[in-house]
């Protein structure tokens, strides 16, 4: 049961890891100019929700499992995706916004955001590692 | 020319393909567009065929190589330019003899430089170039009673008046010889000795002993000498005299000069020769008499880099700011508009070696805000002078056109960030000019690795190299670059217009398009639902346009078609031959379709007949519709649909929300919290239609321009996106109708006249370059910007302003000088590709003191505003309103940190920037910012769109507008143009202590005039200006001066008429009684009072100062 668990957050993990790159490459191709910022913004967008899910259901089952400090270092950047995708003025395309990404140095900070994620998410990702052989060995 | 066409396709190809794999260069107008389906297939033999670059077709052979070229006698003026040369090779030393040995010959030099007005080709006037000649004695006048003392006005106008900077270098040499002759280094502020007499020194000192100069120069060392200030051509040309070294160039701009001021001017617009004097000076000064033959080798630019260290050291002095005026600015009034330079000004100019740090100390001048009641200028302040050698200053971009927030760019983002100020530059790229050098020429010069164009900053490394003054690059110069098309020359590429001139326009070449140039195409799509038939609009649109369609911009390929809309979508087929126009309704609004594809937009040639047949019948055909909805959204899918194939412009008329179909908005404003002191909610866009729309319009090269006349709220907020994206306009005319509001039924007009008739650009991108190390971050104004540094414009007009912010992100400090280009390229409505480049060069500082000393006050208001409006939308009022007073606070702080010797009390500002705090009430009490009176929604956040795409001199209009006293003007200091007489009462503070019962007051808010008229206003003003008896017959709604035949009359309509040249929207008028209940929309606008919810300029002040404390 255990095992199962930390084997599903495993896959989720690298789902998440493949897409946070994903978005880095996209972003630094529209830093480079590319690709324009409409065709650049619609396609991130498009993974906004997804990983929304998919960090939810990382945190989710972590907390049905009941892994307390896996779970609180989950949450803050499950909430966070959470509060972005809401925070989205009415007028606005999505979170990445083409008429603004170029401004007020947005495109900077999405990148930051990448990176961080991405560094998170392989953090995780050798948790989930460990604690699977963990699990595996106890069985 | 075919040989030349064929010559150099293969450097041009390259440079092309470097630029779209590299950063996509300036060229690619449509990247997302449907320029794909026709990538490169018009060659350029096919272009040129169609459009052969006509401007100088005798000029091929000469652009041959120079193996292939016989000497320049071949043309007219050899004869007296080239005599002696004819059998020799004019290249590059023999032609440099004939100047050297003729002193007398820069009469003949105007000669070459007369060739512009053929160069150029299109019919730009240019008095400051071509027409030197008769400008002077036009001048004079003008300039004559200005403000200053009698005796001081006229032996100066030489100086002040002459405003053909761009080829007298004579200024330089006058100037500067005045100082170093004619006076003493002054050292103080003082007000000048009687100028007559120093200029009659300075004649002296000129012909007759050229050496009593050198003594009073003295001060800086020869090495420094280097530097092509004033001063240091000052030097060269005593030296050049003591040797006796038979040199033209300043031989030749000095005798002149002695003529004495008020003697005929020579027509001495020579730039050619005297504008490089001093770079070209610096190799004689190292090898004085063999540097003759090799004067010509090391051109242009040649000293720079040497030159930028002496810059850091030794700023050049304060420029006389008059002659610079001439330079910058195309004729106009705005000249004239600028102050007399005060006493100090000129004192400090004329100070010489002295003017470097008293002009600092002017700007500097600590002033106690507190104390200082009368802070506002007689007249608008001129924007500051970089500070500039006298050759950069003189060909550098006009302030109008391209402007700084800092002209001291900081050498640091730490510096930046001690000082508290923004970093930005302010743009007007396409504003109407009079001068435009236009410039056609097979191959367009431009770095090869950063895509920056050829201009007048760049230096010459020798004659075949170049170096870019943006990312340092050296580059080769092509061969055609080597003929000099206004000199008729060879091997002077130092001299072509490009480098001349740092305002420019190129005819470009196939290589900039990525599909033929589209037509003029124009779509009108019109509100026909119930409200608009009762405003009655559409009378007075169809009789504008009737008007005005012959005017409209095109040519035999511009196209019109014309849509409306209430519940459903009615298109006309136009087609020729058709007996009248044909009604085609479209009623499915949820997925609209266009009914034919081919004979909705016509061409307006062909069916000119049936176009006017609708004119006249479409105010008719709606009169009895009951049809109240709106279906907007719809209507503008269906003109994208009809538009996406060619693109072009669409106006939209709306009258209402919109109801029905996609884009459906609802009302969000809640009429009582439109005093709310508290937040203010819905600035931004209700839903992303518009936004989407616009962003589809843009990728398809369509603009959309939006007249909304409408007496209830219908969300511009979300309406105006569709405008903002596409690089559109957006116009408002808060309850409009056509007989219950007669002043805006005329703003209407006179807005559709201009709008109508304006210049268009199709197809536009700008990019905007700066020097290495400086890049921008935030843009502001209509367009959308397409990648890090290219703004997409679907259309481009005059009237849009644009403005970007900027950081230091590598130091700067191994440059002495910032540029910035911005390079406009765009399908003229004639269906030529052209590209407008400006170039802004700016002095970079490493003092704190010196980065306050060059603050653009105006600049900086105007950037603040922008931002503020940006922090508005996204974060909320109240914090945008904090941040504005943060602005200042952090400002002022910053410069009482790093002031050492002011005193401890009062609220210190450097002079600079003492109109900081009144600008910034002015702004919290906009229309865009105020809280607590009350605004409705729509006003509000049509005050924002104007603030963020208005040009500049628009906004601080607006913000803090112009108030004189006109019943009792005189023509004591009046301005003399042509034949009439302008008074120029002063500037007065926009406070109500300044009106009294007994005076007529003029306030002038750039897009409104309000007359305002005392209770007790002399009866004589009434009777003779407004034409009617006493104050009490005053109607309450004039809405014009009457023309009357009398002395008053005239004054004052000239007064108005030369305040509104400039303009070309042209304001409504409105003449306000005392007691009338108009007189509030009046008083708003004097912001330096109080109101029940903002503070007067005297409390925000101690507001500040309290902060500072804190």
């Amino acid at each position: 049961m255990e095992a199962a668990v930390f084997i599903s957050s495993l896959v989720d993990c690298c789902a998440l890891i493949f897409l946070s790159v994903y978005l880095i490459i996209t972003l630094s191709d529209l830093e480079c100019d590319y690709i324009n910022a409409r065709a650049c913004c619609s396609k991130l967008n498009k993974w906004v929700i997804p990983e929304m899910i998919a960090q939810a259901l990382a945190t989710v089952l972590m907390l049905v499992s009941m892994h307390w400090f896996v779970f609180l270092l989950n949450l803050p950047v499950a909430s966070w995706n959470v509060y972005r995708y809401v925070k989205v003025p009415m007028g606005n395309m999505g979170v990445y916004d083409p008429t603004e990404i170029h401004n007020r140095g947005q495109l900077k900070s999405h990148m930051k955001e990448a990176m961080i994620k991405l560094g998170f998410h392989l953090l995780c990702f050798f948790i989930y590692l460990y604690s699977m052989i963990l699990a595996l060995i106890n069985d | 020319m075919s040989t030349q066409g064929n010559a150099n396709p293969n450097s041009s190809v390259n440079n092309y393909s470097m630029s779209s794999t590299q950063n996509g260069g300036g060229a690619a107008p449509c990247q997302n567009g449907p320029g794909q389906m026709y990538p490169a297939m018009y060659t350029a033999s096919s272009y040129y065929s169609s459009a052969p670059p006509a401007a100088y077709p005798t000029v091929a052979g000469h652009s041959a190589p120079p193996t292939g070229k016989t000497p320049v006698s071949s043309t007219g003026y050899s004869g007296n330019y080239y005599q002696s040369s004819s059998g020799l090779s004019p290249y590059p030393a023999p032609g440099t003899h004939q100047y050297s040995n003729a002193p007398g010959q820069s009469f003949q030099q105007t000669a070459p430089y007369a060739m512009p007005a053929g160069y150029y080709g299109q019919v730009y006037s240019h008095p400051s170039q071509g027409q030197t000649q008769p400008q002077p004695q036009q001048l004079q006048p003008n300039l004559m009673p200005a403000s200053s003392g009698s005796n001081l006005g006229a032996p100066l106008y030489p100086i002040v008046s002459y405003p053909s900077a761009p080829g007298s270098s004579q200024y330089g040499t006058l100037r500067s010889s005045q100082t170093t002759a004619g006076q003493p280094p002054v050292s103080t502020v003082m007000p000048p000795p009687p100028t007559q007499s120093s200029l009659q020194q300075y004649s002296q000192g000129i012909g007759a002993t050229p050496t009593p100069a050198q003594p009073g120069y003295g001060a800086p060392p020869l090495s420094q000498a280097a530097t092509v200030n004033g001063q240091s051509n000052a030097v060269q040309q005593h030296y050049d005299q003591n040797l006796h070294n038979p040199m033209s160039h300043h031989y030749a701009a000095g005798p002149p000069n002695s003529q004495g001021p008020d003697k005929e001017r020579p027509p001495s617009g020579t730039p050619g020769t005297s504008v490089h004097s001093s770079p070209q000076h610096h190799p004689d000064l190292a090898a004085p008499p063999a540097g003759v033959p090799a004067k010509q080798a090391p051109p242009f630019g040649y000293n720079y880099p040497t030159m930028h260290p002496a810059y850091q050291q030794n700023p050049a002095p304060k420029p006389n700011p008059s002659p610079s005026h001439g330079g910058y600015n195309p004729p106009g009034y705005q000249p004239y508009s600028q102050p007399f330079p005060s006493l100090s000004e000129l004192s400090s100019a004329l100070g010489g070696l002295g003017g470097v740090s008293e002009l600092e100390a002017e700007t500097l001048r600590p002033v106690n805000l507190l104390q200082e009641r009368n802070i506002l200028p007689p007249k608008r302040a001129p924007p500051p002078e970089p500070n500039l050698s006298n050759d950069l200053r003189k060909v550098n971009c006009s302030p109008d056109t391209f402007r700084c927030t800092l002209t001291n760019i900081p050498q640091t983002q730490a510096l930046l960030n001690k000082a508290r100020l923004p970093l930005g530059l302010l743009l007007h790229p396409f504003r109407d000019l009079t001068q435009l050098p236009v410039i056609t020429s097979n191959t367009i010069v431009r770095c090869r690795s950063c895509r920056t164009y050829i201009n007048p900053f760049v230096s010459f490394l020798d004659q075949r190299r170049w170096k870019c003054n943006l990312c340092y690059r050296v580059n080769d110069v092509p061969d055609e670059f080597m003929y000099n098309p206004v000199t008729r020359s060879y091997g002077e590429p130092h001299k072509r217009p490009e480098v001349q001139n740092s305002t420019v326009e190129f005819i470009a070449s196939s290589d900039y398009m990525l599909r033929p140039p589209q037509p003029a195409v124009y779509l009108f799509l019109l509100d026909v639902s119930h409200n608009a038939v009762e405003s009655g609009y559409l009378n007075v649109f169809c009789q504008s346009l009737l008007d005005n369609l012959e005017k409209l911009p095109g040519d035999t390929r511009t196209h019109i078609g014309f849509v409306t809309f209430d519940s459903t979508v009615h298109f006309y087929n136009l087609q020729e031959g058709l007996s009248q126009p044909q009604m085609l309704v479209v009623s499915d609004i949820d997925d609209v379709f266009i009914p034919t594809h081919d004979s909705l937009l016509v061409n307006l040639k062909e069916s000119k007949e049936l176009v006017k047949d609708l004119l006249n019948a479409l105010p008719g055909m709606f009169t009895h519709t009951r049809e109240t909805q709106s279906a907007l959204g719809p209507a503008l899918q269906a003109a994208y649909k009809l538009m996406s194939p060619t693109g072009g412009r669409v106006t939209v008329f709306q009258t209402q929300l919109p109801t029905l179909g996609a884009g459906l908005l609802q009302s969000r404003e809640d009429p009582n919290l439109r005093s709310s002191t508290k937040n203010v909610l819905h600035l931004g866009p209700a839903t992303d239609f518009y936004k989407k729309l616009a962003l589809d319009c843009s990728g398809q090269q369509i603009g959309v321009d939006l007249f909304l006349l409408s007496s209830q709220y219908s969300d511009l907020a979300s309406l105006a996106c569709v405008s903002k994206y596409s690089a559109g306009s957006v116009f408002y005319y808060p309850s409009f109708h056509h007989i219950h509001n007669t002043a805006q039924k005329q703003k209407f007009q006179k807005d559709l006249q201009r709008y109508l008739t304006r210049k268009i650009g199709f197809e536009a991108v700008m990019r905007i370059r700066c020097t290495k190390g400086l890049s921008i971050h935030t843009f502001h104004g209509n367009f959308f910007v397409r990648s890090t540094d290219l703004l997409s414009l679907a259309n481009v007009n005059p009237d849009s302003g644009f403005a970007v912010q900027m950081s230091i992100e590598e130091s700067l400090a191994d440059t002495s000088l910032a540029c910035f280009q911005a390079a406009l390229l765009y399908t003229s409505s004639k269906g030529k590709r052209r590209i407008r480049v400006h170039t802004l060069c700016l002095p970079v500082v490493s003092q704190l003191s010196e980065v306050f000393a060059g603050a653009d006050i105006q600049a900086i208001s105007c950037l603040l505003a922008n931002m503020a409006i940006d922090r508005s939308i996204s974060s909320s009022l109240s914090d945008a309103r904090d941040a504005l007073v943060n602005a200042v606070v952090d400002c002022l702080t910053a410069y009482r940190a790093n002031g050492s010797n002011i005193q401890p009390s009062g609220l210190i500002a450097p002079a600079a920037l003492r109109l900081f705090p009144l600008y910034v009430l002015a702004l919290l009490k906009q229309k865009a910012l105020r809280t607590g009176t009350s605004t409705r929604l729509d006003e509000r956040v049509f005050s924002m769109c104007e603030l963020k795409s208005q040009p500049l001199q628009q906004i601080m209009r607006m913000v803090h507008p112009d108030l004189y006293r006109i019943d009792n003007m005189t023509e004591q200091a009046a301005l003399h143009l042509n034949d009439s007489v302008i008074p120029q009462p002063p500037l007065l503070q926009l406070t109500a202590e300044k009106l009294t019962r007994e005076g007529a007051f003029l306030l002038d808010c750039g897009s409104v005039m309000y007359l305002w008229v005392g209770k007790c206003c002399n009866e004589t003003f009434i009777r003779d200006v407004l034409g009617f008896q006493n104050y009490a017959s005053l109607p309450s709604n004039m809405t014009e001066i009457p023309e009357l035949q009398t002395t008053y009359s005239e004054r004052t309509r000239a007064f108005i008429s030369w305040l509104l040249e400039s303009r070309t929207f042209l304001p409504a008028f409105h003449v306000v009684k005392d007691d009338a209940s108009t007189k509030t929309s009046f008083f708003q606008h004097l912001v330096e009072d109080r109101t029940e919810s903002a503070f007067s300029y005297y409390e925000f002040l101690l507001h500040i100062q309290q902060q500072m404390s804190k």
